[in-house]
Order: structure tokens, then C-alpha cells, then sequence
């Protein structure tokens, strides 16, 4: 209602007043409705989908309640249903991802807005915005065929440095979450690194002179007076990015190798909740095996909506903050 | 005493100017990397039969993937009719008609839809199509996409028609034109390749979406006709070839990711030239 006042008031004051089918005549009230209409079903799609989820997953939720979410077994045949190795696996890879991710993103971020020459800074960015573009599947085919012979290559090395710690034990496949980690956190690093540097970008000029003024060197200058100022777009990115990570199929259903299993080791195979929908769903017979499997993914659509709807309101504040 | 501070700033100021920069240029680098190794094994093993012969039976080597071009075009168009329709007229409503909390309730529900992870659409297009019908079709598989193009599109839209001038719409209005159709006939116009730039960047996206067609439009060895049958894609052939245990069908893997990674990229460098030229002529 507050939309139709304001097609009144644009069309002048020095008007007289129209009568509605006038306005209908001209237009403006259809228009108004048609984009209304679909302005509403992008809140009615997206209802729908909260819809769906919910109702088509009523028979294990009731069935098991939430020990859905910390129950280990994952047996079909036996009608055990337990999401937790697919969450552990999830969370892991996602921590790895972020753990090689957040200093390489912001890294590359800051030397991109704050040090670089404007035409490698233009230049690398148009790169690295076009890695963002390349299809998930194709980072699991780059994943299954040239990292998973890298990491065969450094994994020895890596052994031998920390293989003392229960993290890096046992034998050594290629598929593994180590693996899955690895792929995202390369298909994740673009969307830190084009937010990140807008955000930095974004700070006022005044910061970086008022520091360089006192003698900071440039370094001194970026870490103590422009990073404070966009440090929560900078949260924003990350979490933008940890929203994707844990969403994230085909990559690494393609390098996880798909056991649903918790152990401690990175370099033994896992599950994640978006793989297993990926590869059991089109086998799931017999109930509640598919119902489960869409309480997966409703589980996965709650997580990312929340961390979604915080990084939005951190990055639109901190976007805001420029002006 | 200071002396030896200073020097230590200048080693910290130089080291991490190095660090960051590796950090860029190593970003920046994969891509190259990827490319390189994609257009080296891909095109190796591309050739005219991957256009335009079917799959082969396990085992016989040859065929192509001519199905599943025409299967990834087919399911993009039925996104079109779904995505771009909704998502436009959307955009038109929060850039010319919106202001209010409804419009910021789109606007952020639209991007919490567009963090949705992407099998997630899928299940929901498998439980609105396939569960009734029971049979996976190109329909579901299009639908899925669809709503996946819906919130860039919405979004896209609305900024393009953003930056035109208010004074261009002022001067529609003062020449006696109705909103409707100064929008219509003035603003749209205006806006118009930034639009069409956003669209076909949508279009390049979701062309390579494999996760919401896996049980949505499934796959399918053969032709398949209307849109009612399980219908083959690019993405999910790459997907379905790569994890097979035979050589031969990793090399149409490579050549498969080859041809989806050109258009993808073309596509991507071509709307980003447009768009950097218009940004240009603006300033």
C-alpha cells in the first residue's frame, strides 16, 4: 500500500486527482501489480522451499527426534539413521577450507586494495572474479585429477612433519577429507578475496593519511587504521564464503571419498551431508531413507541461512559505512 | 636503540608486502594453472564426434556428448522461462516501486536465496515435480535452475536500473508520460544492456550446475524428447564420466569440462568487458 502512495505522489502534485480506472488506463496499477506479484513469489519461492523441506522430512524427524543430529550410524538397510559423520565431515573440510582460505583471501585482498599498482591490481582481480565463475564440477575433476596426485606427492612430507598428531595418520588414499578441505578452500579464496577488497576500498582515505602522517610505514598504515575500519566486512566475506564451503556438492563428493565414518584422520575418507544427498538420493528406497536425506538437507538449508543472513547484514554495514 | 626499531618496521613493512603479493599472484595463478591443464588435456581429446554422436556403450571407444548439449540448453531455457521472467519484473519493482520494509524484506530474502546451496533446490524441485509425477523430467531439472537464477536476476535488474539518471525519468514524466511508461519506454531502454549482461552472466551459471540435476532431470544415455523425459547435461556427464573407473571416458570428462569451461568463461569475460567499458563511458 505504502508502494501504490508513492506512484500518486510521482505523478505531481499539480495533477488532479485520477480515479483508479484511470490510473489502470495508464498503466501504472498494472505494472505496479505484475512486479508486485513477482517481487512477492521470490518470499513465496523461497517459502516453499522452507515448506518442502519441512514437510517432506516429518517421518524422521519424528522417528528420531534430534538424536538424528549425534547418532554415528548411517545404516540404510537397517533403517538406522544417524546424520553425524556427514556433519563431522562437513564441518572439517569447511575448517579446513577456512584454515588455508582466510589468510591467502585476505592476504591477496589487502596487497590487491591497498599496495598493488591499479593495473595488476585490475588485472589480477579480472582473474580471480573469473575463478569465482568456473563450475563446482569442474573443480572436482581438477580435484580427482591433477590435486590428489599433488597431494600424493607432498603427503610424505607432510607425514613427516606433523604425523604425530592423530590428524595425520594412516594410510593415504587421494580421496580423503584432507583432499575435500584442499578443493574448497581453493574454490572459496575468489569470494573472500572480490569482497574483502571492496570492503577495503571502501575505507576513507582519511584513515590511511592520518597513519602515514604519523610515520607508520605502509604496512603499519593497512594493519592498524584501514583493516580495524573493515574488519567486519572483512567477517562478512568469511562468512559469506563458510556459507558456501559447507554447501558445496559436487567438489567434493567427487574427492571425499564417501565414507560415512568419523575418524580422526584428514587423510582417511568421509561423508558430507551435501555429498550423501548427492550420491544416495536417486538410490533411496523404502522410508524413511529419502525422508532422511531431505532432513539432511533441511539441516544444511537452516545452517547456511543463518550464517547467510548474518554476513549480509555485516557486509551491508559495513558497505554503508563508506558513505 | 631506535635505529634498530626502525629497521626491524621496515623488515616487518617489506615482509608482509611480499606476503600478501605472493598470496595474490598464487590466486591468481590456480586460475592460470587450471586453464592451462584444461585446455592441454581437453582439447587434446576433442573432436567433431563429441558434437554431434551420442554416448557409446562401455567399453567402445568413440561417441560424444551430443545429448547432453542439447539436454544443457534445453534445461537453461526452461530456467529462462521461469528465472528471468520473475527475477526482471522483481528487480523492476524494488528499483522503481519499492522503498518500504516489504522491498527490504525481498531484497534480503533474495539474497538468502541465492546463499541456498544449490542441491538443496534440487531436493526442492525433486518433492514439488518428480515425487508427484514420479519420473525425473527436464521440467524438474529446469525448474531447479530456474529458481536458482531468480535472485541474480532479481538483483542484476534492479542495479542496472538503478544507475540510470533520475533526470532521464523526470524528463519522461514531464513530457506527460505515466510512470508505466516512462519505466516501460525510458528507463528499461536505458538500462538495457547492463541487463542483458546480467542475464547472460546468469545463464553462464547456472549452465554449469550439476548438484540440483542429479535427481531432478537424472541423465539419459540417449535422446530424450519434450520435457517430460530424464534428459543428460553436460555438468552431471562430467560428473558421472569422471568417477567412472575407465580411461576413456576421463578423456570425455576432459573434453567435456574443456568445451563447458570455454563457454562459461567466454561468456564471463565478454559481460565483464561490456560492463568495465559502460562503467567507462558513465565516468
Amino acid at each position: 500500500m505504502a508502494a501504490s502512495s508513492t506512484v500518486a505522489a510521482s505523478a505531481g502534485p499539480a495533477r488532479p486527482a485520477q480515479s483508479f480506472w484511470q490510473r489502470v488506463r495508464g498503466g501504472d496499477e498494472i505494472a505496479l501489480g505484475i512486479t508486485f506479484l513477482s517481487a512477492f513469489s521470490v518470499l513465496f519461492v523461497t517459502g516453499m522451499i522452507v515448506w518442502e523441506l519441512w514437510a517432506n522430512s516429518s517421518l524422521p524427524r519424528h522417528q528420531f527426534g534430534w538424536s538424528f543430529l549425534v547418532t554415528q550410524t548411517w545404516d540404510p538397510v537397517a533403517g538406522q539413521f544417524g546424520a553425524l559423520p556427514f556433519i563431522y565431515g562437513t564441518l572439517v573440510t569447511s575448517a579446513l577450507a577456512m584454515l588455508i582460505g582466510i589468510p591467502l583471501g585476505v592476504g591477496a585482498a589487502i596487497f590487491l586494495a591497498e599496495f598493488a599498482p591499479p593495473k595488476i591490481s585490475d588485472a589480477l582481480t579480472f582473474l580471480i572474479e573469473l575463478l569465482a565463475a568456473v563450475p563446482s564440477v569442474i573443480y572436482g575433476l581438477l580435484g580427482i585429477f591433477i590435486l590428489i596426485p599433488i597431494l600424493r606427492t607432498i603427503e610424505p612430507a607432510l607425514r613427516s612433519v606433523l604425523g604425530w598428531t592423530p590428524l595425520f595418520k594412516g594410510p593415504f588414499y587421494g580421496v580423503s577429507l584432507f583432499s575435500a578441505g584442499v578443493v574448497l578452500s581453493v574454490m572459496i579464496v575468489p569470494f573472500i578475496i572480490s569482497i574483502s577488497r571492496e570492503v577495503i576500498r571502501a575505507v576513507p582515505n582519511e584513515q590511511r593519511e592520518a597513519a602515514l602522517a604519523l610515520g607508520a610505514t605502509r604496512w603499519e598504515t593497512v594493519w592498524d587504521a584501514v583493516i580495524p575500519f573493515a574488519s567486519k566486512g572483512i567477517v562478512g566475506s568469511i562468512f559469506l564464503a563458510l556459507a558456501r564451503s559447507l554447501g558445496e556438492t559436487m567438489a567434493v563428493t567427487m574427492v571425499i571419498g564417501n565414507d560415512p565414518k568419523i575418524k580422526a584422520s584428514l587423510f582417511a575418507p568421509g561423508y558430507s551431508i551435501a555429498a550423501v544427498i548427492a550420491n544416495e538420493f536417486t538410490e533411496a528406497t523404502g522410508q524413511p531413507y529419502t525422508e532422511a536425506l531431505i532432513e539432511l538437507g533441511l539441516v544444511l538449508f537452516a545452517v547456511t541461512i543463518v550464517i547467510n543472513g548474518v554476513a549480509r547484514i555485516l557486509v551491508a554495514t559495513a558497505e554503508r559505512g563508506k558513505m | 636503540m631506535t635505529n634498530g626499531l626502525l629497521l626491524r618496521r621496515k623488515a616487518v613493512n617489506a615482509v608482509m608486502l611480499t606476503i600478501t603479493g605472493l598470496c595474490a599472484f598464487l590466486a591468481a595463478g590456480v586460475l592460470v594453472y587450471i586453464l592451462g591443464y584444461l585446455f592441454v588435456h581437453g582439447a587434446a581429446s576433442l573432436n567433431w564426434n563429441f558434437f554431434t554422436k551420442l554416448p557409446t556403450p562401455v567399453g567402445e571407444t568413440g561417441g560424444g556428448m551430443a545429448n547432453a548439449i542439447v539436454g544443457s540448453a534445453k534445461l537453461v531455457m526452461i530456467a529462462s522461462c521461469v528465472g528471468i521472467p520473475i527475477g526482471f519484473l522483481a528487480g523492476v519493482y524494488l528499483a522503481e516501486f519499492g522503498g518500504g520494509t516489504f522491498s527490504f524484506l525481498v531484497r534480503y530474502v533474495t539474497d538468502l536465496l541465492n546463499g541456498v546451496p544449490s542441491i538443496v533446490i534440487g531436493i526442492f524441485a525433486y518433492t514439488v515435480i518428480v515425487l508427484p509425477q514420479k519420473h525425473f523430467s527436464a521440467l524438474a531439472g529446469g525448474l531447479a535452475l530456474g529458481v536458482m537464477m531468480i535472485p541474480i536476476a532479481v538483483r542484476s535488474t534492479e542495479e542496472f536500473l538503478r544507475a540510470v539518471p533520475v533526470s532521464l525519468r523526470e524528463g519522461a514524466v514531464a513530457l506527460g508520460a505515466t510512470k508505466a511508461k516512462s519505466i516501460l519506454t525510458v528507463v528499461i531502454p536505458a538500462a538495457k544492456n547492463g541487463i542483458i549482461t546480467g542475464i547472460m552472466l546468469n545463464l553462464a551459471r547456472v549452465s554449469g550446475e550439476t548438484a540440483p540435476l542429479l535427481f531432478t532431470s537424472f541423465s539419459n544415455r540417449y535422446w530424450s524428447e519434450g520435457l517430460s523425459q530424464p534428459t543428460a547435461a553436460l555438468p552431471v556427464m562430467i560428473f558421472t564420466y569422471a568417477i567412472a573407473p575407465y580411461e576413456d571416458w576421463h578423456q570425455q570428462a576432459w573434453s567435456a569440462g574443456f568445451v563447458l569451461l570455454t563457454l562459461v568463461l567466454a561468456v564471463n569475460v565478454i559481460a565483464r568487458l561490456i560492463l568495465a567499458r559502460r562503467k567507462h563511458v558513465a565516468r
